[in-house]
């Protein structure tokens, strides 16, 4: 038996918390310290993880199994292949940028991060990274869906306790009642798929692997697939069901921000994927209009939404949807091109986002405005900080030589392959985004230091430009140097492929 | 005449008998200040009760001792064993209640009614089953009113007392009228009488409806609801929170045995069936949106239970062996569950005499382990991993899917969202407000041991259920398959 190293990173985040839960409530910097020294760990080993992954073999490996419920089928089977195992990486290291962010600085002007119980903010932020690590590995689908609601519910304490005080209460239960409804209908559909796969064939299996050989009915997958492919869409931000995402972002600290829109969509995203298309791939064929016209409209009018917010954090916040949208028009082309550019758009955007909003976190923390025109000359006091953020609005904009575009451009083509026209439509979307991106590096970092701001702003610590330089890393390499991930996607992308018949 | 099967099928309750009677004995000589220690008596001796059956009064088969009385399966082992837990955590509960705690009748009429609870769980006879109904109701009607001048308390009991004697007496009509058409009290000949058709289908539904009444009033769905609510808010906390868990949990035990034996006939069933699914929705619907509103923390979860009573039913409607497994597990996880939320009230108005849910605001920094055994709680209720109300749920709507009812289990799926948002609301208190004076450091919240121990033992319970589930599992599908 091999070292079960997916379990080990799944787990740690949960051993973790219960650590910090057991120290006393007054030593806050232990919390801290436990708390990055297991998000390390973790980040080392999903950096393990993605550079043993062996390419040639492609398919699931790191495969785990251990019989759970027999009676019922259950079982906990862990594997990754070349979609999730970027996305384990990313959550490694958005987790540890997320600790970094958090850590704060008691600076009487700043006090930013998190000084309020961080024993208890730790503890719930890492349940859930517990869960989004447990659906990024699970190939059981009772394990995917109990990880997956672990990943949600720790989100409303982490929203409701440490957020924005003025739109925290309302934004949390928004946000929770929508994942929740959401991810109860998958529910639903998944139970309905076990007991029809029973009926097929006699087995009583929750298994994915074994649930592809199901022998699903056209007629059942077309009317299955809507509402367990758009019940995990919720958490990806799909258009119309994308409105708790900009409240929740908003209103969330911003390491949950981070993690929120870093990683936590992209769960969404990925369960849709691999629920719905991949194990229902002949509803997915029937729908793919739909899911196109829906992630067509959230990417052109988020990216407009985006444009016109006063606010920079819901800026972020709605371009979030915007790239989720082109994420998920990915996943409608159904074909080669628009797969490979989903999965690496989901790495990028986590990286980009992640960023995006550690910095405006930054920036609120020590300006405590986050209306873009009361904002000016911030590349004066933290430079890092703007570096950062062009890097990311460079990466947002699709900039060749940056992951953004490796990601991009591929969608585009395969919904050019699919349906010029929604390419045409959707592509609206870089220039409106390239406008906003612009226009607020300009206005927020560039121009005089106001009147108001000028003289009590502070620099970054260093635990941020740390986390800032993580990120840009992965934007960049994967820019310059696509071969990092293409290929893993790719032989990711192969397996999709073939369920969905060769197309 | 005597065999030991006879001896063993009724083990737990002669030694729930004897620690009964040590009670009765021992009791007068303490103390006044001394005598709360009857709590640890019970408790004890239950959970020693419990070690006992488990070694040594295990059912093998299944088997009808006692002249056809009582039936000797894993079904009714299950179940008692539940029961006494959670009469054992009750007693620990009772303890440090400033009325019930140092009263050693109270203790006693616990044990009494937990007697009763553990026959309804296996009788095969309607007249076993009767006296077992009425032995574990009448305690609870003397418990419920136990705080004498206080006039809630008063009012619960006695409402309680006369709703549960009308409602009875009705389902004693309709075993009258079964042992009139049909000549038996027997269950599983009354099975086989229904098969040949001694026993016209109207005349069936009729019988079935007035059944129906009687253990509609013990789990609490709805027409028959209202008097839960009132009943929690006025009785003792423990007290209601042992109607809540353990006696709602015993009405789904006659459900079980009594439907699923008695009355499984195709020609028959379709009309029950039915007749329970449209109950269910109405249950669970009226529960959760009755519980939106509340301001009172036992009235919010008497809701809420009349809302799980809901959901289970959707077990019992599907009418499988996954059904029956799929309610067996659920009451293991909702009497857990339940007994640490009204465990977590009861402590928590101990020190502060405050039960609405604004006074929850600052616990979580007064108290944070209390905090986030409320967290457990509440979040198993609204069915989240990885707590026990998250498998249940799983399994129960697995149930209701596999027997067809799709649409039952989307009513299912909406309600749990209405529940979510009560649930989140009232942590909201616990963990965002803060008390008034933002001086939650000078208000710690202090449990005494048997507290301590009830709720750490129930949180622990709880989160194995919903992890560790697969030993509770195959004990409900072992209890389930007795039942086909």
């Amino acid at each position: 038996m091999n070292f079960p190293v997916l379990s080990v990173i799944t787990f740690t985040p949960l051993v973790a918390a219960l650590i910090i839960l057991l120290l006393p409530a007054n030593r806050k910097n232990a919390a801290r310290a436990v708390a990055l020294a297991a998000a390390a760990f973790a980040l080392i080993l999903s950096v393990w993880v993605y550079f043993t992954y062996d390419q040639a073999a492609a398919g699931y490996q790191f495969i785990e199994k251990y019989d759970w419920l027999p009676v019922l089928g259950i079982s906990l089977h862990f594997g990754v292949d070349g979609i999730s195992t970027p996305l384990v990486l990313l959550t490694g290291v958005v987790m540890f940028t997320g600790v970094l962010i958090s850590w704060g600085d008691d600076h009487p002007h700043v006090m930013a991060g998190i000084q309020d119980r961080p024993r208890e903010f730790f503890a719930f932020l890492f349940v859930l990274a517990t869960g989004v690590f447990g659906v990024f590995v699970s190939l059981d689908l009772f394990m995917l869906i109990f990880f997956y609601d672990i990943a949600v519910f720790p989100m409303y304490l982490l929203i409701v306790i440490w957020g924005w005080n003025v739109t925290r209460e309302y934004a949390a239960m928004k946000l929770t009642l929508y994942l929740l409804i959401g991810s109860i209908v998958s529910l639903a559909g998944i139970l309905v798929m076990f007991i029809v796969q029973f009926q097929n064939t006699g087995i009583l299996s929750f298994d994915m692997l074994v649930m592809e050989n199901a022998g699903f009915s056209s007629s059942f997958q077309i009317l299955w697939f809507l509402p367990v492919f758009l019940g995990f869409a919720v958490l990806g931000g799909i258009w119309p069901f994308h409105n708790w995402s900009p409240d929740g972002h908003v209103a969330a600290p911003t390491a949950v921000s981070m993690f929120h829109a870093g990683v936590l969509m992209k769960l969404g995203a990925f369960a849709a994927l691999r629920v719905g298309i991949m194990l229902l791939p002949e509803g997915a064929k029937y729908w793919q209009w739909l899911i196109m016209a829906c992630a067509a409209i959230a990417v052109v009018y988020g990216a407009y939404i985006a444009f016109v917010q006063m606010d920079f954090k819901y800026m972020v916040g709605f371009s979030s949807v915007s790239h989720m949208g082109l994420v998920m028009l990915g996943f409608s082309t159904l074909n080669r091109e628009g797969l490979l550019g989903s999965g690496l758009q989901m790495f990028s955007h986590g990286a980009m986002t992640a960023l995006f909003f550690a910095v405006v976190g930054m920036i609120y923390d020590r300006a405590h405005t986050r209306q873009i025109p009361e904002l000016g000359g911030m590349s004066k006091v933290m430079p890092f900080a703007a570096v950062g953020f062009i890097i990311g609005g460079l990466v947002s904009m699709g900039m060749p030589l940056f992951s953004g575009f490796i990601a991009e451009f591929p969608i585009f083509l395969g919904v050019w392959r699919e349906q010029w026209l929604v390419a045409v439509v959707s592509s609206i979307s870089i220039v409106i985004t390239a406008g906003y991106i612009l226009r607020n590096v300009r206005q927020v970092f560039f121009g005089e230091l106001p009147e108001k701001l000028a003289g009590h702003l502070t620099d970054i610590t260093v635990m941020d430009k740390l986390a800032i330089a993580m990120l840009c890393i992965f934007m960049v390499l994967i820019g310059l140097y696509p071969n990092f991930m293409v290929p893993m996607v790719q032989t990711g992308v192969d397996y999709i492929l073939r369920l969905l018949g060769g197309s | 005449m005597f065999s030991s099967t006879m001896f063993a099928s009724i083990l737990p309750e002669i030694l729930i008998l004897l620690v009964g009677m040590v009670i009765l004995i021992v009791e007068p000589f303490w103390k006044e200040e001394k005598r709360r220690n009857v709590g640890w008596l019970t408790a004890g001796g239950l959970l020693a009760a419990m070690v006992i059956c488990l070694l040594v009064a295990r059912p093998g088969e299944p088997t009808s001792t006692l002249g056809g009385m009582v039936r000797f399966d894993w079904l009714g082992f299950f179940l008692k064993m539940l029961f006494m837990f959670s009469a054992a955590v009750t007693a620990l509960l009772m303890m440090d209640h400033e009325r019930l705690g140092a009263r050693g009748e109270a203790y006693i009429l616990l044990l009494a009614s937990l007697i009763g609870m553990n026959l309804m769980a296996v009788s095969s006879d309607l007249i076993m089953l009767f006296l077992a109904i009425e032995t574990a109701s009448i305690p609870l009607y003397v418990l419920s009113g136990f705080m004498l001048g206080d006039d809630r308390s008063t009012e619960a009991g006695f409402k309680y007392l006369l709703f549960g004697i009308l409602t009875t007496t009705v389902m004693l009509y309709g075993f009258s009228l079964v042992f009139g058409f049909s000549g038996t009290t027997d269950m599983y000949q009354l099975a086989e009488m229904f098969r040949v058709g001694a026993i016209t289908p109207l005349a069936a539904f009729a019988i079935l409806a007035l059944i129906l009444v009687g253990i509609g009033f013990k789990v609490a769905f709805v027409p028959f609801h209202f008097w839960s609510p009132d009943v929690y808010e006025g009785a003792p906390t423990p007290i209601a929170g042992f109607l809540s868990t353990a006696s709602k949990a015993a009405g789904y035990a006659v459900l079980l045995r009594l439907f699923f034996i008695a009355f499984p006939e195709p020609s028959l069933s379709n009309s029950w069936t039915i007749t329970l699914a449209v109950i269910a929705a109405v249950t669970m619907t009226v529960g959760n949106l009755l519980a939106l509103p509340q301001k009172n923390i036992k009235r919010l979860l008497a809701y809420s239970s009349v809302a799980h009573t809901g959901y289970t039913l959707i077990g019992v409607v599907a009418l499988t062996q996954l059904g029956a497994a799929s309610v067996v597990f659920y009451l293991a996880a909702y009497i857990l569950t339940n007994l640490l939320a009204f465990g977590i009230a009861m402590a928590y108005s101990k020190v502060t005499g405050l039960e609405n849910i604004q006074d929850y605001a600052g616990l979580s920094r007064r108290s944070p382990w209390l905090g986030l055994m409320m967290l457990t709680a509440f979040l198993s209720l609204t069915g989240m991993p990885p707590f026990g109300g998250f498998v249940a749920k799983v399994v129960v709507f697995a149930a209701g899917i596999e027997a067809g009812y799709t649409w039952l289990v989307l009513i299912g799926v909406v309600n749990s969202v209405i529940g979510a948002y009560y649930y989140l609301n009232t942590l909201k208190f616990v963990y965002l407000y803060r008390m008034p004076n933002e001086d939650e450091e000078n208000h710690p919240i202090p449990l005494t041991s048997p507290y301590a121990i009830a709720l750490v033992a129930l949180t622990i319970g709880v989160i194995l259920i919903g992890t560790a589930f697969a030993p509770w599992f195959n004990w409900s599908d072992a209890g389930a398959l007795n039942l086909f």
